[in-house]
């Protein structure tokens, strides 16, 4: 296994972007990744993308071929491979194009992520996502995305004492943050009344605790890291990048309180790095719910199981707390394009490590994980990433 | 849904029929067939098995915003299941009003409608669970 270096990065404005199509906001965070890691087409050896659904959100599967015809590197005739885990999709291909680079087969990879949601109608697209979950003995009953993580926030809260202000506070602090990201979908500020009198979407979750429905890309070159130099004068080490699958059924999980593919794939990614959870200075997480970033804190081990309320409670999490998280808003407030979620992720935590996050830096950031998870916990994929 | 992925699930469906290892005891809902404990030892050992229908709630939602064919359902309780029988499911909660359901509450399964694709498409059946007496 050879050491792998992130050398660029590019993602689109997340939104509503009703102007743009899934090929156009491929195309667009392609080439913002390539120019910013300063290679040619030709340097390229190999594609990956992740994308949940584009088949049913705008018709639309072999992204593949789709991309490299996008970017202008079909006559270049290099493998392009499509990957798919839900809204774990994006880091997924970050890891396969990790494999690639790492085993030696290739030394110069592009890994991107895109979807583009908000040409369906909102029940069309609560119907697509819910495909994520078990099909045919959870949605078949009338479970929703938001009504499988609606069952974990119950039991967290009834067996923890977790508050429903707890969550709500998850929500403010991300949408603070996401004031500082031009990218950001939503760049306004809430305050926990605001989450509290949002629309019931899932007792005990609001409107204004899930992530919303996105368009958006990201892209990212990775490359060896004996020829990253070659390119860039700021490479990123991926000091791991390690997944693991579990039930698609929250039913046929372990446990309820938190997402045991997530724990087990940090301890796993902690162990490859040979650092340890204290070690992390900033962390972009899986918030597609607020319930899920309080889990996540816990699951990643930067706080006891069951304390991740309060932690949230104590400031830990914000942008001058000890341990910042989400500090581009997070899929809360930045948006949350399913397939291009996990890439966007590996972008803030690349803009942070180089010291380029403007108002959101966080100081003397060395070290960062990511944490994406599939489904209701079906996949989880844990990047832990180094400034050299 | 497609009439044959419909119908084949009619046993499980309509009666709650999961598997049982034979080799360790365990029993499965949905049906499996491996058992996740035995797996070699497991295979060809897993027997048809009728759950009892009862179990406590573990967790419980109430979903405001449906997806389609539930649009007139709504607000509904999903609920995480423990079924007497040690296995876990989802399942809708009725006959009782939202707010009166609990972590805990004793449950039994009933037979019902779930949804109907369209005016006059195939009207899916399944179970619902209701409060104990």
């Amino acid at each position: 296994m050879r050491d792998v270096a992130l050398i660029g990065g590019g993602l689109t404005p997340f939104g509503e972007l009703w102007e743009k199509s899934l090929a156009d906001l491929v195309a667009e965070a392609g080439i913002a990744a390539i120019m910013d890691a300063g290679i040619e087409g030709e340097d390229i050896e190999a594609l990956y993308i992740g994308g949940m659904s584009a088949g049913r959100f705008v018709g639309q599967e072999h992204l593949g071929s789709l991309a490299a015809e996008v970017s202008g590197l079909s006559e270049l005739h290099i493998p392009a491979t499509r990957v798919e885990a839900a809204c774990a999709s994006g880091s997924l291909a970050l890891h396969n194009g990790y494999l690639a680079v790492a085993s030696g087969m290739y030394d110069v990879v592009v890994v991107g992520g895109a979807e583009k949601m908000t040409d369906v109608a909102g029940t069309e697209a609560t119907n697509i996502l819910a495909s994520a979950a078990n099909r045919e003995w959870e949605a078949f009953f009338g479970a929703t995305f938001p009504g499988l993580y609606a069952l974990m926030a119950r039991y967290h809260m009834h067996k923890y004492g977790t508050t429903r202000e707890q969550l709500a506070e998850v929500a403010v602090k991300n949408h603070y943050n996401g004031t500082l990201n031009p990218k950001a979908q939503y760049r306004r500020e809430v305050s926990v009344e605001d989450v509290l009198g949002s629309t019931m979407v899932a007792d005990p979750l609001h409107l204004l605790d899930c992530s919303p429905i996105t368009d958006g890309a990201g892209a990212v070159v990775i490359s060896s890291m004996d020829r990253a130099e070659e390119f860039t004068d700021e490479p990123v080490r991926i000091a791991a990048s390690e997944t693991v699958a579990d039930s698609i059924s929250l039913s046929e999980r372990s446990r309820f309180d938190g997402i045991p593919a997530a724990m087990t794939a940090s301890r796993r990614a902690y162990n490859r790095a040979g650092v340890s959870p204290a070690d992390i200075d900033v962390a972009e997480v899986h918030d597609c719910f607020t319930i899920a970033e309080i889990m996540a804190i816990e699951d990643l081990g930067f706080v006891d199981k069951g304390k991740g309320g309060s932690a949230v409670d104590d400031g830990l999490t914000t942008l001058d707390g000890e341990l910042p998280v989400n500090t581009s808003g997070g899929l809360k407030s930045k948006g949350h394009p399913v397939g291009a979620t996990g890439i966007a992720q590996i972008h803030e935590l690349m803009l942070q490590l180089r010291g380029q996050a403007d108002r959101r830096q966080v100081d003397d950031a060395a070290l960062g994980l990511t944490h994406n998870v599939g489904g209701s916990g079906g996949t989880a994929v844990i990047h832990i990433l180094e400034a050299i | 849904m497609g009439v044959p992925r419909y119908w084949r699930e009619i046993p499980q469906r309509y009666n709650l029929i999961g598997t049982k290892c034979e080799a360790c005891g365990q029993v499965y809902f949905p049906p499996r067939s491996m058992c996740p404990e035995c797996r070699r030892a497991s295979v060809g050992n897993m027997e048809e098995y009728q759950l009892k229908g009862s179990g406590v709630v573990e967790s419980y939602t109430v979903i405001y915003a449906p997806p389609p064919h539930f649009e007139h359902e709504e607000p509904y309780v999903i609920a995480l299941i423990k079924m007497d029988e040690d296995t876990y499911l989802t399942g809708q909660i009725v006959d009782v009003s939202p707010d009166e359901v609990s972590i805990g509450m004793h449950v039994e399964s009933c037979f019902r409608r779930i949804y109907q694709d369209g005016k006059a498409g195939a009207i899916h059946y399944g179970y619902k669970f209701k409060p104990v007496g």
